[in-house]
């Protein structure tokens, strides 16, 4: 538990003028479920993308497991992060084995040549991609439906396909941006245990989410981005009861509230006139 | 796999009585008249239909049909076999899977447009409708009989959606097939072997027709003759028979390339046939660029410039700046690969950081940089490598082993012409480019192309990396145009730099290969090979056009993205995604239990 999967330095990201994320440390540890959480807008998913490449970070390092990553997607993926996105990036017309084989890319070695001259190499490797990829689609529960397009699956088991196709790039850590956007109850619940599952396989797993329950009955840390600025980290008791996070997400009653003497005014008028009816109608008349 | 899905359902033949059709009459009426006016056509054939051998194809004989007339007769046929087809004939059934009345209507158009395609073409042609016979005004009457009986036979309206337009109600294909009995396998291959025979025998007739008319009319019997056979249900049934034996289909296919040279007396048709595979070939390999990793090049024929000029400069050719060197076939093939998969990484490393309509417009424009370059590298305006626009002539003809492909050959009775050996040679040839691209495309690089196609970030992020494996996609794509030029530039005696511009008014350039493989159909290897054949038939056919041959074929492009958007040959996914029920793009049938059903298990 102690040892850090990943390692993220003072990452910053800055667009022009605004800065999407801002100096944030972060560390996840094997076997760990991490939550981020925090309102729209905050930068959970520019930090994700800083974390998995996408984005270069404008300060910085990220590193998995002690080794620094170099900012370009296939290297981290290759280094042993993947990720899910949050609005489903599937190869919509492709099967769903093909889905996973896809993922399978840089856990195989074969080249063109490999491909044109299709010696033994070849096939025992395509074979054992395939039997990997059944494996993770029984995980996941889609084997029945392996010659089936992706774009043609229901919104719930194209989440569960790109969980799958991830894993399928035998990372050490899973990023998961949004696993239940969109999802019932019921489909909430199915993933919540998947997310168990494949922390039980070994794999730390840090989730950006929004649906609070499913977070906080998750993670074993939980750690809150707002203005891209990690305001909390800390179990989920420490951060649900910190107020600076209700104040995040709810808005904060602060000190000298100027409400408060409207408020106060409002009842002393609403006493007097309960206390002198005449003096209500007058004015009502008056009013007309 | 295709027909597990289109379980056999009871309620295939849609027969609510109070279904009428356009033209009140009653339906067996309608089938009789069908029946009665297709063998009507057919045998209308046999008359005169005009007076004049002046019409190309002498349509004078009392007896014995000629040219177009042959056309109208196979139509007829056609129909005529349906209609037997639809009254349940034993021995027939076969024809109608789906027992619908789509392909009695299609097969009767099609006699209809024929015929008075060329009662039209006579009357023009020869100044005026008096100069048809009887036998024409009869041939245009007794065509037009099954298309009445058609559109009198009550529409189907396919059971999922009643909401079908009334035109389209009755060219549509329904959506569920009855599944086909199993056969035995000897069966499924003589039936291969016999559609690659039929097959072979339409292209040949194709390619050989001597005038425009009669391609026109054959281009007529053969769509809606395919169009017919499409909504009959009985392509669906052939390609599943093709999944089911594709290595014996792919044999029968080459068996039927190499037969081609010898159907033919004429060697110029074989001219035609061995430019048909050049074209073919250069398609394919755009195929890969194109169809499998998404990049759009519009600069491509470069490529097979790169090679033909590689193969010009070694063959020996004295006009050749380095006259001295000549290489055997095999080495300057090879060179010409080489030499283009250079070019390929040259052009690639820079312009595929480039995504979408940037690329194609960088494609381009080195695609127009090589041909100024070679124009211009003439000693005057630049080093003397090229002979500029005079290009590099008298290439000598290959001898390989002994086999001078300059010269006729007699084998086993056939005379094979100069262009029949290189015709050969370019079967060999497809032969490569078919093998490397079914293999690279079915294996790790081939779905990491199709990934970056679908979704590049994602592809990334998956540990693609991107521009190595698109430079890996566009070197291979340019090597195999290089390896078809090296034999292109034997063929045709000289290379010059005209021919590898954007777009002309004859193929191989750079818009006519994109189009090849669009109209064909991207990522399948028979679609590019259809698409090159027909690309290159239409201008070498349609002379009589001259310079609207452009527009013609502008239009049946755009009439052919309208109603064919996936392309003549539908690749396996566009086939899935366009055809493949009990999905979510397919509401009727969607199912909201959180539980998949399982009895969609065998798709």
């Amino acid at each position: 538990m102690t040892t850090p999967v990943l390692e993220a330095r003072g990452v910053t990201m800055r667009f022009g003028g605004l800065t999407a994320v801002r100096s944030v440390d972060f560390t996840v540890n094997a076997g760990e479920i991490v939550g981020l959480i925090g309102p729209n807008g905050a930068g959970k998913t520019t930090f994700f993308n800083c974390l998995t490449g996408l984005y270069v970070p404008t300060e910085g390092t990220v590193s998995y497991k002690g080794t620094v990553l170099p900012p370009k997607p296939h290297l981290v993926t290759q280094a042993g992060i993947a990720r899910t996105f949050q609005n489903i990036r599937l190869f919509a017309n492709m099967t769903v084995l093909e889905n996973v084989l896809v993922g399978r890319h840089t856990r195989t070695k074969e080249g063109l040549w490999s491909a044109l001259l299709r010696g033994p190499g070849f096939k025992k490797a395509e074979r054992a991609s395939e039997e990997r990829a059944m494996e993770l689609l029984e995980f996941i529960g889609l084997a029945h439906k392996r010659d089936h397009l992706a774009r043609n699956l229901p919104y719930g088991e194209q989440r569960k396909l790109e969980i799958a196709r991830a894993m399928a790039s035998e990372p050490g850590l899973l990023l998961l941006d949004e696993p239940t956007a969109g999802m019932n109850p019921q489909e909430t619940r199915a993933t919540e245990e998947l997310v168990f599952a494949i922390r039980d396989k070994g794999i730390a797993v840090l989730l950006i989410e929004h649906d609070m329950r499913f977070v906080f009955n998750l993670s074993d840390r939980v750690a809150v981005l707002v203005q891209g600025e990690k305001l909390v980290e800390g179990t989920s008791d420490v951060v649900q009861a910190d107020e600076r996070v209700i104040a995040a997400y709810l808005g904060e009653p602060f000190e000298g509230d100027p409400g408060e003497a409207e408020a106060a005014e409002v009842e002393a008028a609403e006493a007097a006139a309960e206390a002198s009816p005449s003096t209500t109608s007058s004015t009502k008349g008056e009013a007309k | 796999m295709t027909e597990t899905t289109k379980t056999p359902a009871p309620d295939a033949m849609p027969t609510p009585p109070a279904l009428r059709g356009l033209i009140p009459l009653p339906a067996a009426a309608a089938r009789a008249l069908l029946l009665a006016g297709g063998i009507a056509t057919a045998a209308s054939a046999f008359l005169a239909w005009t007076w004049t051998d002046e019409f190309p194809g002498d349509l004078t004989f009392n007896g014995y049909p000629g040219g177009l007339q042959w056309l109208t007769f196979t139509a007829g046929v056609l129909t005529a076999l349906f209609a037997l087809a639809s009254y349940g004939v034993r021995g027939l059934g076969w024809l109608l899977p789906a027992r619908n009345n789509a392909p009695l209507v299609l097969t009767a158009l099609g006699g209809f447009t024929v015929t008075w395609f060329t009662v039209i073409a006579i009357s023009v042609e020869l100044g005026g409708v008096v100069n048809l016979e009887p036998g024409g005004w009869i041939a245009a009457i007794a065509s037009l009989l099954p298309v009445l009986g058609a559109f009198a036979l009550p529409q189907e309206r396919t059971a999922a959606d009643g909401t079908k337009e009334t035109l389209k109600a009755y060219i549509a294909k329904p959506d569920r097939i009855p599944a086909p009995q199993a056969t035995s396998g000897w069966v499924q291959r003589a039936v291969i072997t016999a559609v690659t025979i039929i097959g072979l025998g339409v292209f040949t007739y194709g390619i050989d027709t001597e005038y425009g008319q009669l391609f026109v009319g054959y281009l007529f019997v053969v769509t809606f003759a395919m169009w017919a056979i499409h909504t009959a249900g009985l392509l669906d049934r052939f390609s599943a028979l093709v999944a089911a034996n594709r290595s014996f289909t792919l044999a029968m296919g080459f068996a039927a390339a190499i037969a081609f040279p010898f159907t033919q007396t004429d060697d110029h048709y074989a001219n035609i046939g061995v430019n048909i595979l050049i074209f073919g070939t250069v398609a394919l390999g755009l195929n890969i660029v194109v169809g499998l990793a998404g990049l759009l090049d519009l600069g491509y024929v470069a490529f097979l410039g790169v090679g033909a000029y590689t193969a010009a400069l070694v063959s020996g050719s004295e006009f050749s700046t380095i006259s001295g060197v000549h290489l055997p076939f095999w080495a300057s093939a090879l060179a010409g690969a080489a030499a283009s998969l250079v070019f390929g990484v040259l052009i690639g490393a820079p312009t595929l950081r480039l995504r979408g309509d940037y690329l194609a417009i960088v494609t381009l424009g080195f695609g127009e940089i090589f041909r100024i370059a070679v124009n211009n590298m003439d000693g005057d305006s630049g080093p003397d490598v090229t002979n500029g626009p005079n290009g590099i002539a008298n290439i000598p003809d290959l001898n390989l082993l002994g086999f001078n492909f300059g010269q006729a050959h007699d084998i086993g009775g056939f005379t094979l012409g100069r262009f029949a050996n290189y015709y050969l040679l370019m079967v060999l040839i497809m032969a490569i480019v078919v093998l490397v691209y079914t293999r690279a495309a079915d294996s790790r690089i081939g779905r990491s192309w199709i990934a970056i196609r679908e979704d590049e970030t994602a592809a990334t992020a998956m540990g693609i990396n991107g521009f190595r494996v698109k430079l890996v996609a566009f070197a291979l794509g340019a090597a195999l145009a290089g390896l078809a030029g090296t034999v292109s530039a034997h063929v045709t005696y000289s290379v010059v730099p005209t021919p590898y511009q954007f777009a002309g008014s004859t193929p191989p350039n750079s818009a006519f290969l994109l189009a090849a493989v669009v109209l064909g159909g991207m990522g399948t290897v028979a679609g590019p090979l259809l698409g090159a054949a027909l690309l290159y038939l239409l201008p070498e056919k349609l002379v009589f056009l001259q310079d609207k041959s452009l527009l013609a074929f502008g239009i049946a492009l755009i009439l052919l993205m309208r109603f064919r958007p996936e392309g003549i040959i539908a690749n396996r996914r566009r086939q899935l995604e366009f055809h493949e029920t009990g999905q979510l793009d397919v509401p009727k049938q969607t199912t909201l239990t959180d539980e998949p059903a399982v009895t969609k298990a065998g798709a």
